[in-house]
């Protein structure tokens, strides 16, 4: 389980980042990477300004 | 790229880059890394910035203004408009910048006082020894390197890991990170001598919607929401809706999103041999979002105090503490009333939005500072505002009543 990104809708401002309780999130230049620490608490969904993330079951 | 300095720099946004600079000429040996490889672009900032304080840190350069503007006019949800402005001609008190330029010419100026650049260079961990940062892990173009330091200073922004590497949580709440998202627009009717600002629970939930002139028939046209009303609407589909409704026929040429920390002051923003300067300290204003200037004036006394430490071969906490003093006699009061305001703000209901804005017709605002306006809301709405009384305390009447009528 984990957060799933779409690469097409997400502006990498790193906003998701900044949230994210274990520090699961990495904004690499012009993407989002998810580590395995994710522990799919939905915040980052939340408050993404565009919806390009999704919590994966 | 060595393998030793005196201080690494992580971020150049505005923050890093006055550190870098001020660490630099006061002859210390310095790299500021940036993982982007364009300094400040995609840009994430309404470019609003107030001009009297900018001048403090950098010459004023026509590339990198892209508008002045006289005041601002902030709009309630009936439409009734408090304007606060600067009467006199030539008296402009804001630019709006141009922040690819502005970030870039910041980072020349580090380069210039002798800092080493590296763009495309990203901070992945701390080297720590024996409770200490020692450096940084970085990797650049595929490669990973070890970067010796005295001190590490984290100016890595809103998405800052560099002081939760360090042990200081630095994570926002939803409620204390306003999500943003921001078109430059064309061929729209616009005001150009001033920025504009929309408050409203339906448009702005817990937040509002800006516009800020660029010049040449452009402006900034963007929202911010706190974080917790993010979800079931969100940021950029509120800004669609306005966008429709105000500037039907408006073109869009640019789109960016974007998020600012709205927490006010945290616990702490120094470890041995680490500072955390702006967003990255969580500096920037819980009410308006502003940050460019905070970080800049932070990054200035970090560079200073990073010198002082380096001569006297002390980078722990305590001797550190001096930045975390300065820049929290100079700013953590501002933050604490904005954060003061924020909360009872961020609960008025759109009727009494209404009623505050109805409160000032016919009082002339002059050249009003925040404080002052909100001085002449407060004695017009006690009973409303009751909880920002403790705001005004310290400071004298007389000067609250001066900045309300300064030019009536
Ligand atoms: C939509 C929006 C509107 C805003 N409007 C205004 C406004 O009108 N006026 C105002 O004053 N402020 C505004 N702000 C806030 C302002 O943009 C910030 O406060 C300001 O940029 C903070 O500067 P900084 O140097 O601390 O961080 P940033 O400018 O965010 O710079 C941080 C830099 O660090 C880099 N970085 C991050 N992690 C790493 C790493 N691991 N390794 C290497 N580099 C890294 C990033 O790529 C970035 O370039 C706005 C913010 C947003 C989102
Ligand atoms: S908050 Fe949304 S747009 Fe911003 S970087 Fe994260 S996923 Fe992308
Ligand atoms: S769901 Fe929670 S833990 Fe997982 S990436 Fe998002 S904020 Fe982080």
């Amino acid at each position: 389980m984990t957060v799933k990104v779409n690469r097409f809708k997400c502006g990498y401002c790193g906003a998701c980042v900044g949230v994210c309780p274990p520090g699961a999130l990495e904004l690499i230049e012009t993407w989002i990477e998810v580590d395995k620490t994710c522990t799919d608490c939905g915040i980052c969904v939340r408050i993404c300004p565009v919806g390009a993330l999704e919590v994966q079951k | 790229m060595k393998d030793r300095y005196d201080v690494i720099v992580v971020g150049a946004g505005p923050g890093g880059s006055m550190t870098a600079k001020t660490a630099a000429n006061a002859g210390l040996d310095v790299l500021l890394i940036e993982k982007r490889q364009q300094i400040g672009d995609p840009v994430r900032c309404a470019e609003g910035v107030n001009k009297v304080y900018l001048k403090e840190y950098i010459q004023p350069d026509p590339a990198w203004i892209s508008a002045e503007v006289k005041g601002s006019k902030i709009y309630a949800p009936d439409g009734a408009m408090v304007e606060m402005s600067e009467k006199l001609a030539g008296a402009e008190v804001g630019y709006v910048l141009e922040r690819k330029v502005f970030d870039r010419a910041l980072v020349r100026d580090a380069a210039l006082a002798g800092a080493e650049v590296m763009v495309k260079t990203r901070a992945t961990g701390l080297l720590m020894e024996d409770g200490f940062v020692k450096g940084i892990k970085a990797q650049h173009m595929g490669e990973k390197y070890n970067i010796r330091s005295d001190i590490v200073v984290g100016a890595d922004g809103v998405e800052s890991k560099v002081g939760r590497w360090a042990g200081i949580d630095t994570t926002l709440k939803p409620k204390d990170i306003s999500t943003c998202a921001q078109y430059i627009m064309t061929d729209i009717d616009i005001d150009t001598d001033f920025c504009e600002f929309y408050v409203g629970n339906k448009i702005a939930p817990l937040g509002y919607i800006w516009v800020f002139p660029k010049g040449n028939n452009m402006a900034n046209v963007g929202i911010g929401i706190t974080g917790h009303m993010s979800g079931e609407v969100r940021a950029k589909e509120l800004l669609d809706d306005f966008v429709q409704k105000r500037y039907p026929g408006g073109k869009v040429i640019e789109f960016i999103v974007g998020g600012v920390p709205v927490c006010g002051t945290i616990e702490r923003t120094v470890a041995n041999g680490l500072m955390l300067v702006g967003d990255a300290a969580r500096q920037s204003d819980p009410v308006t979002g502003g940050g460019i200037f905070n970080s800049m004036w932070a990054g200035d006394i970090a560079g200073k105090v990073a010198a002082n430490a380096i001569k006297h071969s002390d980078v722990s906490a305590g001797f550190l503490q001096e930045y975390e003093t300065k820049w929290r006699a100079g700013l953590g009061r501002d933050l604490d009333m904005s954060l003061v305001v924020k909360e009872r703000f961020t609960r008025l209901t759109d009727d009494e939005l209404n009623t505050l804005a109805h409160s000032l017709e016919g009082i002339d605002l002059g050249s009003v500072t925040l404080i002052g306006l909100l001085w002449a809301l407060f004695k017009a709405n006690k009973k409303l505002l009751w909880d920002l009384r403790s705001i005004f305390k310290g400071i004298k009447e007389i000067e609250m009543e001066a900045s309300v009528e300064v030019n009536s």
